[in-house]
């Protein structure tokens, strides 16, 4: 198992190497000058030579690319923001907590939802429970998070008062923005859990479990859930790493001081090392969850696992199991 | 397998379609809202950029029936044009994911060898980053214009396409009927239009409805956050944007244009959903 993740971690290699070189030509071909804007409108053309130089803008292409993976590799340097000459990777540092904790809030709220109504939807299916969790799923899919997020602020901040519309200074702050995030994701996996269960539900070993006596809430938690679990992940995980995407513009909105409004602004000031930093900060994170998504297959199907254990490993586990009977015996 | 000739199968798609009464509901309503993307100079009751200081911020009511916005414009009139640019970006952002994507894909497929493993493996590195913040990322690069725009969404949408095609490619190249026309001379360009491409087009069919979803849903993000078409363009997006200063005070302003990204949305995903079931009845659950 330890060499399938390294070997997935070495693969992350030319990967990630690839989106450096996408991201940093992407800026690159940008339009407008990003020095007119750190001067601003009054600066002399001088002026404007002088700091080209000196942040390396009038080099070719080619240089400035080699210069920027030189600096990530060897010294783990994203450049200087234009804005404030702080490190990069500081200040995507200093945002990401905040963004994630959005996310985790988010994930949470669309886990427990979702799986609780995917799976009541399963059980009692073409029940009216069945066409209105069916419905709203549908409904939920398709609203924008941000206008969902404008909708929930109108009501309850603005009319009913309840909750703070901007900020993010506690937990009060957390649930609007969680919620708008979280629709989507509740959507997708009340609908992934449902149509999983539906599966699972009619297999043989779970009239086996009822026959055994066990309770109907026991045989579908234990026998129904579990074996439901590995595309319920596939799509918990899929869903994060969008979630961490789509609370860009939730963030904006609420005025919660992460990545996304971290990115938006560097958008608008043309702050190129920002932008680079925190989308090459965001596409590491999703590789990662990727990457502990497939791990946690392992955990969960003994199937999957097994195709990670060496032949040798795998010829030698029956033996051991066998032994180990034999002892007990 | 029996091979099933395009027109029969054509047929048989529609009558499983014509079954499915959410499907259709959704295909309804996109017919209206396309009709009124393509008339919106006969249907819409007042020009979408003329203000008119005499009508700031008006309540819905039978003479405005989504009220007024800050300069006084017809919501809805803004609305029904809004729907025009929408609906163009996203169909030209779905056209151009298709072209690269479904070549990629189908390319990669049939060819295999070194040169789908390259392109798979750049398709790897597109899809390393979400695709919201890939679309964000080009449209900061390339400006803000419908045209922009959809090559935006494209790029960030032409890895998805590439998958799908070369999944269904995969299976579709090792049938009989490929076998028989290979050995019958036939060139492979012959083969990839003629016999492969026809029979792999059911889950490039349904990817393209999920992807105008999508499309439509990326151009309301990007103009909401000034990326995308920018004011006095009506696009959903932009106009929510703009309402979003006055939420305290108006309501109509920010909930109407959101109320159409969502019935469109809806009506998208709903023929999608039906689409899916039609081609392939198995997934039907």
């Amino acid at each position: 198992m330890s060499r399938y993740v390294l070997k997935r971690l070495l693969l992350m290699i030319p990967t990630m190497l690839f989106v450096v070189i996408l991201v940093f030509t992407i800026n690159y071909f940008s339009e407008g000058d990003p020095v007119s804007d750190i001067l601003g409108p009054e600066a002399t053309q001088a002026q404007i030579d002088a700091k080209r130089e000196e942040l390396g803008l009038n080099d070719p292409y080619h240089e400035q690319l080699f210069r920027y993976i030189k600096g990530i590799v060897t010294e783990f340097d994203f450049g200087i923001s234009y804005k404030t000459g702080k490190n990069v990777i500081d200040e995507v540092l200093d945002r990401f907590p905040t963004t994630l904790l959005l996310t985790l809030c988010s994930m949470g709220i669309a886990v427990v939802v979702g799986i609780t109504l995917g799976v009541i939807s399963a059980v009692k299916q073409y029940s009216v429970f069945d066409y209105i969790a069916t419905f709203l799923s549908l409904v939920g899919v398709s609203i924008p998070s941000f206008w969902l997020g404008l909708m929930l602020m109108l009501v309850f901040a603005v009319n009913l008062g309840w909750l703070p519309a901007s900020g993010f200074y506690g937990p009060s702050y957390w649930i609007l923005p969680s919620v708008a995030i979280a629709t989507i994701p509740i959507s997708t996996i009340t609908r992934t859990t449902r149509s999983a269960m539906l599966e699972v539900i009619r297999q043989d070993y779970m009239r086996t479990a009822r026959a055994k006596g066990l309770g109907e809430g026991a045989v579908i938690l234990r026998h129904g859930l579990k074996n439901t679990l590995i595309p319920v992940i596939t799509v918990i995980g899929i869903q994060l790493g969008r979630t961490l995407a789509g609370s860009i513009v939730v963030e904006n909105i609420f005025s919660v001081p992460g990545l996304g409004s971290l990115i938006v602004n560097a958008i608008y000031a043309r702050n190129y090392p920002i932008i680079q930093g925190a989308i090459l900060f965001c596409a590491l994170t999703f590789c990662l969850i990727n990457l502990m998504v497939d791990i946690l297959y392992a955990y969960i199907d003994p199937r999957i696992k097994s195709q990670y254990v060496r032949p040798k490993a795998r010829k030698r586990a029956p033996a051991e199991a066998a032994a180990g009977a034999g002892k007990e015996g | 397998m029996e091979q099933m000739k395009p027109k029969k199968r054509r047929g048989t798609v529609w009558r499983r379609l014509k079954k499915s009464k959410t499907a259709m509901l959704g295909l309804g309503i996109i017919a209206v809202i396309v009709f009124m993307a393509v008339f919106a100079d006969l249907v819409a009751p007042y020009p979408y950029d003329i203000p008119d200081a005499t009508a700031i911020f008006q309540y819905p009511s039978w003479e405005h029936i989504m009220g007024t916005d800050d300069f006084g414009r017809d919501i809805f009139s803004r609305v029904i044009y809004g729907a025009r640019v929408s609906l163009v970006i996203a169909l030209m952002s779905v056209t151009i994911s298709i072209a690269c994507g479904v070549t990629l894909g189908v390319t990669a497929a049939y060819f295999g060898g070194s040169y789908e493993t390259v392109i798979m493996r750049l398709l790897d590195g597109f899809m390393a980053i979400p695709s919201l913040l890939l679309a964000i990322s080009i449209s900061s690069a390339l400006g803000n214009g419908q045209l922009q725009t959809a090559i935006a969404i494209a790029i960030s949408n032409i890895p998805t396409f590439a998958r799908v095609s070369r999944a269904s490619v995969i299976t579709v190249k090792e049938t009989e009927y490929v076998e028989a026309a290979r050995s019958i001379g036939a060139r492979n360009g012959r083969i990839i239009l003629k016999h492969i491409l026809p029979n792999a087009l059911s889950p490039i069919f349904v990817q393209a409805t999920l992807s105008i979803v999508n499309a439509i849903l990326t151009i309301a993000m990007l103009s909401f956050i000034g990326l995308g078409i920018e004011p006095p363009t009506p696009e959903w997006g932009s106009m929510l944007s703009l309402g979003r200063a006055y939420i305290r005070d108006f309501w109509p302003i920010v909930t109407f244009p959101g109320v159409m990204i969502m019935v469109t949305v809806i009506s998208f995903n709903m023929l999608g959903d039906g689409l899916r079931d039609a081609l392939d009845p198995r997934l039907k659950q």
